[in-house]
């Protein structure tokens, strides 16, 4: 199959995305934001269906929504006490949005599927070094602060008691989500991009006890998912996306139950 | 003796609501002090103060030149998923890459608080001595001369409090360190504190504790 240049294109952007998705996937997790990503990569669904209506490329719609999006639905959430509902009405609003610009832009509906559900098969070569790129960018961004992002993830209270800027890093964090959000859903798209982000590193959680090994099983486990789902997906001609999910998803149910199994006894 | 500590006319208002009203106090190095009062007195209000938190509304307080502070706070979320080992959460404010001294230096905290053995054990897993106990060995990272707990005992069974007494006993005697105890538990606070602060309506009294004779719920 490597014989053919899109299959090669699809593996390396695969690659890089399933990296960044699972390395930031740690702290979606750590940090409770699972929910948050998912209403990012509704709004992010609205910016890629403004950008067909506008003649650009989905993904720099993407972009532009799920960066905006995050400074403000970030905001809301550590300000808000109904946040989970406030943040509920801002999803459906944005994929309100999104589905008129789709209207609206009487594009083919090919153009839909491909931003709900993913289309990492078929993707150009330009396509794959701007993935690629925005991947190394965002693994820069977590390294950068890896640190007191660590220690503010996994211990709220203790870095706040040692001075650290939780809100400043909760803000570089929400950009680098929503960069992870906006390239996760070039592959597994916006419906199922927190399949990236929530499922392996949730699975991690069970298998590591410390912060780099939830990193490597997080990681390994989504290179596992798109690695396998773009073979699967080749040899039967279904869907790509329908595969990682599968796989993460049946990762993640055979670690949780054996490790109930493992508490009764 | 020196002071580790000493705080002048300091008064802390939220909004309109006063705490506590030019208060004036002093610790001296190696004391062990219980801060005592009822619930809502402002104690840990006055312990964010110190540690750097949260700033008064009027006055100030001063540390002496070579005091270091460590702090373990009241309340922390950990609930029983949490996956992080006792050993990664202690070294949580530590560089990914560690040096063979950060190392070191953990596994020595780990003897000195008893954690030893449970390095491995999760923390969602851990008793709540064990996790309290974690809670003082990551403050004890930094290496203070000074340590400040927050209510520590407060939700331990009576076999744990005394674990994590002796230990901060032994970090006075052994290490000579200054210790600032923040508790309702009168009792527990005679047994094993030498003074006491007693804060209640927004002004403080200071003695020993043998002589400590107010008494609240
Ligand atoms: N950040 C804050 N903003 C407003 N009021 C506060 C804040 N923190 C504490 N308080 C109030 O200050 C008072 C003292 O609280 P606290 O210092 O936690 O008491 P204690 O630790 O002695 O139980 C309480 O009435 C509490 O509601
Ligand atoms: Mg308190």
């Amino acid at each position: 199959m490597f014989v053919y240049e899109f299959m090669r294109n699809a593996f390396w952007a695969a690659t890089f995305i399933a990296i960044t998705c699972g390395v930031v996937g740690v702290y979606v997790v750590a940090r409770n934001f699972s929910f948050l990503a998912h209403t990012l990569s509704e709004i992010g669904f609205a910016g890629a269906a403004f950008a067909i209506l506008m003649g650009l490329k989905p993904l720099t719609g993407m972009l532009i929504f799920a960066l905006l999006g995050s400074i403000g639905v970030g905001e809301l959430s550590m300000q808000t006490e109904q946040k989970e509902s406030s943040i509920s009405a801002i999803s459906a609003f944005f994929v309100g949005l999104g589905i008129l610009f789709l209207s609206l832009s009487s594009s083919s509906s090919s153009y839909a599927t491909n931003i709900l559900f993913g289309s990492i098969i078929g993707v150009s070569r330009s396509s794959v070094y701007q993935l690629v790129g925005l991947s190394v960018v965002v693994l820069l961004i977590i390294f950068a602060i890896q640190r007191p992002l660590n220690y503010d993830s996994f211990d709220h209270i203790g870095a706040a008691a040692h001075h650290i800027n939780t809100g400043f890093i909760g803000v570089v964090f929400l950009v680098a989500l929503a960069m992870a959000v906006s390239i996760g859903s070039q592959m597994v798209g916006s419906m199922l991009v927190f399949v990236l982000l929530t499922m392996p590193s949730s699975t991690a959680r069970y298998l590591g006890k410390s912060i780099p090994s939830m990193l490597a099983w997080s990681v390994g486990l989504a290179l596992l998912g798109v690695w396998a789902g773009l073979c699967l997906g080749y040899i039967t001609n279904w869907p790509v996306t329908f595969f990682i999910s599968v796989i993460e998803v049946t990762a993640y149910l055979l670690v949780y139950f054996t490790q109930a199994i493992k508490k009764r006894a | 003796m020196s002071k580790a500590l000493q705080v002048v006319d300091l008064s802390m208002k939220f909004d309109d609501q006063e705490i506590f009203k030019k208060i004036n106090f002093s610790l001296e190095t190696g004391s062990m002090t219980a801060l005592l009062g009822p619930n809502g007195a402002g104690k840990t209000t006055l312990v964010r103060i110190l540690i750097g938190m949260l700033s008064p509304s009027h006055g100030y307080f001063e540390l002496a030149d070579d005091v270091k502070v460590g702090y373990v706070p009241q309340f922390r979320n950990i609930d029983p998923d949490y996956p992080l080992s006792i050993k990664s959460f202690i070294e949580l404010n530590t560089p990914f890459w560690k040096s063979q001294k950060v190392k070191d230096q953990v596994n020595h905290i780990l003897q000195e608080t008893h954690l030893k053995g449970l390095a491995d054990t999760r923390m969602g897993e851990a008793s709540g001595g064990q996790k309290q106990r974690a809670y003082l060995a990551q403050a004890l990272l930094d290496q203070p001369n000074f340590i400040i707990l927050d209510e520590a005992t407060a939700s331990l069974d009576p076999k744990a409090k005394e674990e994590l007494m002796s230990l901060i006993a032994h970090l006075n005697h052994e290490h000579k360190m200054t210790v600032l105890f923040v508790t309702h538990d009168i009792p527990l606070a005679k047994r094993y504190m030498k003074d006491y602060l007693y804060l209640s309506d927004g002004t403080v009294s200071q003695g020993k504790m043998e002589d400590f004779k107010e008494s609240f719920n």
